[in-house]
């Protein structure tokens, strides 16, 4: 650890008399290739090497490539892309109507002390309350039909994009009010060239939050009160114990989740390209 | 110079028996001042001298602040703040016509940023230019609005002593050229001199000092010791 290739550097020891150690680093050194990829690819060989092996109860768990088997035989036989187009309309529309009210709601309670005194309690006081807690009254409300389950999405989704964005709004820097002020903008463009893009990173962090809840209401939904759906074919599969059934749902949702992240992250990259010289 | 016939007529910035107070504390405390048009003013004062609180009040940044007197000022008003106060949002350019429009304004906000020696990075982050030329960047923002009166509280005081130095010419010679009045807030006594024709000394909310600097005698020496005597501050002589 102590000799360097470098000559200067090894001059330097020699005239010091003194071999100079570096000093350890503390920090995890450089990042493995594709680091991320590692673990889950490890747990598909073990899990690949087990069914081979047939060291796992097929039954439980079925090996990789049955699941594979099943999910080909789900897809060309047309259920399996039925059920997902129907998930997916559920949870598109839910987390439309989820994100329009988010960001509406959290705008007029920003912006205005009406509003704040309005909305902001009262979503808070909404928050407190479990979504899910809210399926049997939104059933009797609503019916068991697309409309509940849309609604119950749309509540999971607004709460996390309404309360960073509010956060965000209220967060905005005085300075920046002031500098407004003296550069004399209107209202209008006082919330156009400041308050929008400084809330921006605060909303993403709702955005990205509101994603996985419209995945996870999804799931809750469609396992307990569907006749359609990837969670109803899940929940069939369930019921005449195939698991390699369940497999396929589990990766559709997983695909679903990894997919809507990383197209928030993009956009997000994207629009906040500004911060980019502040991490790098 | 400003023709004297014209500082009789209109002063840019009238102030007649200004009071301002924060938790009934008198910060300011009955202040006259003229300002003439193309004066080159800085305010020099202890910390909590009120000379910010006499700057905002200029600049009609004192929403909340209880007070009374007259107030005139012109309506083109830029202020430089002690951070360059650049939206890290916006790139350079934009920054620079935060709140104007069209191709003229454009043309005129590049023209700016060549005047402070920013040519070329118009297309940049804020983040991305040097603590220097981020205030570099503030001045344009001010002058591209061609102001009757700019306001400074403090623009250098972020800034290394290099930096600082290159600024103050950069300053003296915008002023030069466009001629606006200045209202520089400092608590640097070199600085003053340096910069100002007239330095005004503020004390408990009064103005215990009006010294008028004249630029070609060379007496700073004499200045410097004025001003530091009515700041409270006695150098040791070796």
């Amino acid at each position: 650890m102590t000799t360097t290739t470098l000559d200067k550097a090894a001059d330097v020891v020699v005239a010091d008399e003194r071999p100079r150690k570096r000093r350890r680093g503390l920090a995890p050194g450089k990042r493995l290739p594709a680091a991320r990829l590692t673990g889950p690819l490890l747990v598909l060989v073990l899990w690949a090497v087990a069914s081979a092996a047939e060291a796992l109860d097929a039954a439980a768990i079925p090996a990789p490539w049955t699941v594979v088997e099943t999910g080909v035989q789900l897809w060309t036989d047309g259920t399996l892309i039925t059920d997902i187009l129907t998930s997916l309309q559920r949870a598109a529309s839910g987390f439309a109507i989820g994100l329009t009210a988010g960001i509406v709601l959290a705008l007029a309670s920003g912006l205005t002390r009406t509003g704040e005194a309005l909305i902001d309690g009262t979503v808070n006081l909404n928050r407190a309350i479990p979504t899910l807690g809210l399926i049997p009254l939104f059933i009797l409300w609503l019916g068991i039909g697309e409309t509940f389950k849309i609604a119950i999405i749309a509540i999971v989704v607004y709460i996390p994009i309404y309360l960073n964005t509010h956060a965000a709004l209220s967060g905005i820097d005085n300075r920046f009010v002031e500098l407004a002020e003296v550069q004399g903008l209107s209202k209008l463009r006082f919330i156009r060239e400041i308050v929008i893009p400084g809330a921006l990173p605060g909303f993403f962090v709702g955005l990205r939050l509101g994603v996985t809840g419209s995945w996870l209401g999804l799931v809750v939904l469609e396992q307990i009160n569907a006749t359609s759906g990837l969670g109803y074919m899940m929940f069939q599969a369930q019921n005449y114990g195939q698991s390699d059934v369940i497999l396929v749902g589990l990766v559709v949702y997983g695909i679903f989740g990894l997919a809507s992240d990383s197209t928030v992250r993009i956009i997000e990259r994207r629009v906040l390209s500004w911060r980019r010289t502040l991490s790098s | 110079m400003a023709p004297h016939t014209e500082q009789l007529t209109r002063p840019a910035v009238q102030l007649r028996s200004l009071t301002r107070s924060f938790d009934g504390r008198t910060v300011l405390d009955g202040i006259d001042l003229d300002i003439p048009a193309g004066q080159f003013v800085a305010l020099l004062g202890h910390s909590g001298s009120g000379k910010s609180t006499l700057l905002r009040a200029v600049a009609g940044l004192d929403h909340e602040v209880t007070g009374s007197g007259q107030l005139t000022a012109p309506d083109r008003v830029s202020v430089v703040f002690q951070d360059s106060r650049l939206l890290p949002w916006r790139r350079v350019l934009a920054n620079v016509l935060l709140g104007l429009d069209g191709k003229e304004a454009e043309h005129r906000g590049r023209e700016a940023l060549a005047e402070v020696g920013l040519k070329g990075r118009e297309r940049a982050w804020p983040n991305e230019l040097s603590g220097g030329e981020q205030q570099r960047a503030a001045l344009a923002r001010s002058l591209v609005r061609e102001p009757e009166l700019l306001l400074a509280d403090e623009p250098f005081g972020a800034l290394d002593a290099l930096t600082r130095i290159k600024m103050h010419a950069l300053l003296r010679e915008l002023w030069e050229r466009h001629r606006p009045s200045v209202l520089l807030v400092t608590h640097d006594v070199d600085e003053a001199i340096v910069l100002a024709d007239r330095v005004l000394v503020l004390e408990e909310g009064r103005i215990g000092l009006d010294l008028t600097i004249d630029r070609d005698a060379h007496a700073r020496g004499e200045y410097r010791s004025r001003l530091l005597a009515a700041l409270g501050v006695t150098e040791d002589v070796r």
